[in-house]
């Protein structure tokens, strides 16, 4: 009987770890698995805040169900008159005085890390060459993309970031249209991207994405945008500091590439008449484009952010681009293609070109 | 409820209710339209969980979901809670301190009708071009960005509102200070009482700020003025503090009088004099006081500083100081007392897990490093829910049974009042808890739909699920109100039995004029002190039967209402070169509105006297 009993409660016990477990979320994408310091942080803070919470969560709850159950008319007598009690100082003073203290425990690493996480100073730090120490990026959120751009290096990229590991990446943070919100959950809390002014803060990416289910941390956009809010997703490419320094190199090396309307490729030819206005697939330059920039295209998780990455998925943008992601500034397939649609084997050609453009491969 | 409404016809009925200036009959209106709106606004909530039950879904789309989005947000916040709040204290606080009426019952009128054609207007945006999506908060970047008109139709709307709730709080704040009968101190003031009184405070610092802003949007949006259009020189960011400014105190304006309402179910129904009540009056006080030095906690993330972010993030947390005070006195005030769990109770008992579960997690976000990641995600949306309908829309439900004999001579049923209790109980923590951790699985808010495989499927479709235990629990409660008006049977004075305050003594139904004799309050719950004492009459009276004061009813308000609403069109298509007629309207509009103030200035209405012989011979007045 009792040796049921225990299977029971370790059944119980484990139902309600797996509920917890689940409750994790995806480590990809979940604020409560931190891959990164500024998350860590944040995560400590969260167990602080929600151990200080619950403490007072208990006892409310006690004297909450002593009350009920000691006091109910059922057991007090239909007629009582209750002593009516006008308060108690010393009571109101306990109540006072214990919920400031157990404030003071949170406020003090809330101040302090609120300073360090607005430390960006280390930005302005160059070597000896004249060269900045830190890797800086420039974020600018676009409906409903996001490019990001590396100053020192000289490249620019879109939808995936790639940063290195190991060390603090500082950003420059701005939106060119409405405003958004830069947020990537595992590694740490969000900062709005504003019309009006530059925001900086910085992240730290301890993990390689390498071993991650899609090989990439997710990032999303936490602020109202418009329709496409939902979809603007981006993704994290996080790479040992060699890793990195050869993605920087071969993007460099795209240098002055074009697509070339001569080209053999029936793909290129078709980006150089259709697409080439408003995509680069050089990963050389800086930011400010209208469109993504495409150099590391074929090296993506997803087409638009959001959707499968296959040939089929480039297809299925270019035909529907509007229906898929309303409110997207990328014009209909007509409009790109002089009033025609694409034919079937034009489309194949552009998105098997598209899927070569890569930096990795 | 004045004893003759019943004997006339439904078209004199209706004039009544159109001209009245009775509080008690416009916390009636109130009533009705904020009921109304909050079915509306209902029904936008379904549709929000019904898109998100499911990765990918396609029920409505992306465009349409921000427009449902922004409409329940702003119709629930401005339309509903708001409204049903009026009406319970249009029903009670007069009552509570033994006035004949709120001191300018003219305005009274003035500011309903001016809330309810700023709903309407705001509502039309479904069936003429579409609803603002731009989300409550109306961000300015969004908002000048939007195409149509359903931003102008929330700037316009909302402004009219806006001086409806703005004329209603000025006017319990006269009430309170003036109108309370002999012998009723301030601090002999029932919570409710104190509470609507620093609401209305409230409003009156808060509203002009959103008015501010809001004529702001306006001119940018119809006038292509550039104080928010940063290309120009305008600055997005003056729109997030103007809009927060108003929109933390607003937080206050609601929860606080459901502060007051809990008081008041909880001393009753504990049959105990509130516990610690001087120091909730001080908490009440206090809480009205830090709203206004904590807004910047709505925009930790916009890039204020380090030293701007500590400074709220500190602030804020001392919020929890003076509400946890409040909590442990209601606590204390069932403690030792004589429980009768009523609906009323029910519900008053749901709220406090509730509110302190919405409370806690409040810190947590205050804590503005922690809330980078807390932000715009669904943690953010479950600790508001929390707040709101753990908070203000159990109290509301507490309180539509608790005053329903007050306001209606007739008892709720009590059975199918608890029912709705636990399906809507249930269904609240269904819908909202599991939202924490959608939150801290990196789910934003607003969002139209998102990808399966996430880690959040499990979590939205409980979510939804949850939702719909609610909509139950809001059908019973309506079903409740049918039964109760089919059955029609009188619940007389004082029907819980255990009531405390001056409005459970006056008899039922009660009489146009309130009390016959002004009462004199001889302490704190002065209907239970005459009580203890065995005074049958349940008042001690103030003064003798004498001639009483009457104004008399009203169309103007509902004329000068009824212009605005007008006019507004005219400003709102001005922007369409097509739209020639635009100005014509906009003038008429506002001609209505000004010839009917200046006939109401020009006119002596000099209201009504009841004479004493009348008020002796009314059977009314005896019970």
């Amino acid at each position: 009987m009792m040796k049921g009993l225990k299977k029971w409660r370790l059944f119980g016990l484990l139902a309600a770890l797996t509920i917890f477990l689940s409750g994790c979320g995806e480590e990809y994408l979940s604020t409560l698995t931190p891959a990164g310091q500024v998350g860590k942080d944040q995560y400590n803070l969260l167990l602080l805040s929600t151990a200080i919470m619950t403490f007072v969560i208990i006892v409310v709850v006690i004297i909450y169900v002593l009350a009920i159950v000691k006091f109910r008319r059922k057991k007090v007598g239909e007629n009582t008159i209750p002593k009516q009690v006008e308060g108690s100082h010393t009571l109101e003073i306990i109540w006072t005085a214990i919920p400031i203290v157990l404030l003071l425990i949170l406020a003090v690493p809330t101040v302090s890390l609120t300073y360090k996480f607005a430390d960006t100073k280390a930005m302005e730090a160059k070597d000896a060459d004249g060269n900045a120490k830190a890797v800086t990026v420039n974020v600018t959120a676009k409906l409903y993309w996001w490019e990001f751009e590396y100053p020192e290096q000289g490249i620019v990229t879109s939808q995936e970031l790639v940063v290195p590991t190991g060390q603090k990446v500082y950003f420059n943070l701005k939106a060119a249209d409405v405003k958004h919100s830069f947020w990537i959950p595992a590694i740490g809390g969000k900062m709005d991207t504003n019309v009006d002014n530059i925001n900086k803060f910085y992240l730290t990416f301890d993990k390689e994405s390498d071993g991650l289910k899609d090989g990439v941390f997710y990032g999303k956009c936490a602020e109202l945008c418009g329709p496409s809010h939902a979809l603007m997703d981006f993704k994290v490419k996080t790479l040992s500091q060699d890793n990195f320094n050869n993605w920087v190199d071969n993007m460099q090396a795209t240098k002055g590439k074009k697509a070339d309307k001569n080209s053999t490729d029936l793909g290129e030819q078709v980006f150089a008449n259709s697409c080439i206005s408003c995509h680069a697939v050089s990963g050389e330059g800086t930011g400010g484009g209208v469109a993504p920039n495409l150099a590391a295209f074929g090296d993506r998780n997803r087409v638009a952010g959001f959707l499968e990455h296959s040939e089929d998925g480039i297809k299925n943008w270019i035909k529907n681009s509007q229906e898929l992601k309303p409110g997207n500034i990328m014009p209909e397939e007509k409009a790109l293609n002089n009033g025609k649609e694409f034919t079937d084997e034009e489309l194949d050609a552009l998105a098997a070109y598209l899927m070569g453009l890569s930096v990795e491969k | 409820m004045s004893s003759t409404a019943k004997k006339k016809g439904f078209g004199a009925t209706i004039w009544d209710y159109l001209t009245t200036v009775d509080h008690k009959k416009i916390a009636i209106l109130y009533l009705i339209a904020g009921t109304f709106f909050f079915v509306v606004g209902g029904i936008e909530a379904m549709l929000i969980r019904i898109q998100l039950a499911k990765p990918d879904n396609d029920f409505v789309s992306a465009g349409l979901f921000n427009e449902i989005i922004t409409m329940h947000g702003t119709t629930m916040i401005f339309l509903a809670a708001m409204p049903l709040l009026f009406a319970f204290m249009n029903a009670a606080v007069p009552l509570q301190i033994g006035a004949r009426d709120v001191a300018f019952p003219f305005l009274n009128s003035l500011g309903f009708w001016l809330f309810l054609f700023g709903g309407i207007f705001l509502n039309l945006s479904w069936f003429l071009g579409g609803a603002p999506d731009a989300g409550w908060t109306s961000y300015a970047s969004l908002s000048l960005a939007s195409p149509g008109h359903g931003i102008d139709f929330y700037a316009l709307g909302l402004q009219i509102s806006g001086a409806g709730t703005l004329i209603a709080g000025i006017n319990f704040l006269v009430t309170i200070i003036n109108m309370r009968a002999p012998g009723m101190t301030y601090m002999r003031m029932p919570l409710f009482t104190w509470t609507t009184f620093v609401a209305s405070a409230l409003i009156l610092f808060a509203f002009p700020p959103l008015t501010v802003g809001l004529f702001f949007m306006i001119f940018d949006r119809m006038f292509d003025a550039n104080f928010f259009d940063h290309i120009n020189g305008g600055n997005t960011v003056i729109w997030e503090h103007l809009f927060w400014i108003f929109g933390h105190p607003e937080v206050y304006i609601l929860v606080l009088p459901a502060f007051g309402l809990f008081s008041e179910i909880f001393a009753t129904f504990a049959r105990k004099r509130l516990f610690g009540y001087s120091s909730m009056v001080f908490a009440t006080i206090l809480i009205g006081f830090l709203g206004f030095m904590v807004w910047a906690h709505h925009m930790f993330t916009v890039g204020l500083g380090p030293t701007a972010n500590a400074i709220f993030a500190v602030a804020t947390m001392a919020i929890a100081v003076p509400t946890g005070m409040k909590v442990f006195n209601w606590l204390l005030t069932i403690w030792g007392g004589n429980i009768k769990v009523t609906t009323p109770m029910l519900y008053a008992l749901g709220f406090i897990p509730s509110f302190v579960a919405g409370g806690v997690t409040g810190v947590m976000q205050a804590s503005a490093p922690l809330d980078y990641q807390l932000h715009d995600s669904y943690f953010i949306v479950a600790h508001f829910h929390y707040v709101i309908v753990g908070g203000i829309v159990l109290a509301l439900f507490a309180s539509a049974h608790y005053y329903w004999p007050l306001m209606f001579n007739q008892m709720l049923n009590e059975t199918l009042g608890k029912i709705t209790f636990v399906f809507f109980f249930i269904g609240f923590h269904c819908t909202f808890f599991v939202q924490h951790f959608l939150g801290l699985m990196g789910m934003p808010r607003r969002v139209f739909t998102f990808m399966g495989g996430q880690g959040w499927d499990q979590f939205n479709l409980i979510s939804t699920v949850g939702a719909f235990l609610m909509a139950i629990g809001v059908i019973l409660l309506v079903v409740n109100v049918i039964i109760t008006a089919i059955k029609n049977e009188p619940a007389g004075r004082d029907p819980w039995k255990d009531g405390r305050t001056l409005e459970w003594a006056i008899p039922q139904p009660v009489p146009y004029y309130n009390f016959k004799q002004t009462p004199l309050v001889r302490g704190l719950d002065t209907f239970w002190i005459e009580k203890m004492e065995g005074n049958k009459e349940g008042m001690t009276y103030a003064e003798p039967i004498s001639d009483i004061h009457m104004p008399n009813n009203s169309f103007i308000p509902f004329m000068i209402s009824l212009g605005l609403f007008v006019a507004a069109f005219g400003a709102l298509y001005h922007q369409d070169t097509d739209k020639t007629w635009s100005i014509p309207v906009l003038i008429i509009g506002l001609a209505i509105t000004f010839a009917s103030m200046i006939t109401r200035s020009l006119k002596d209405d000099l209201g009504y006297h009841i004479h004493k012989e009348e008020l002796m011979n009314e059977k009314g007045g005896k019970h």
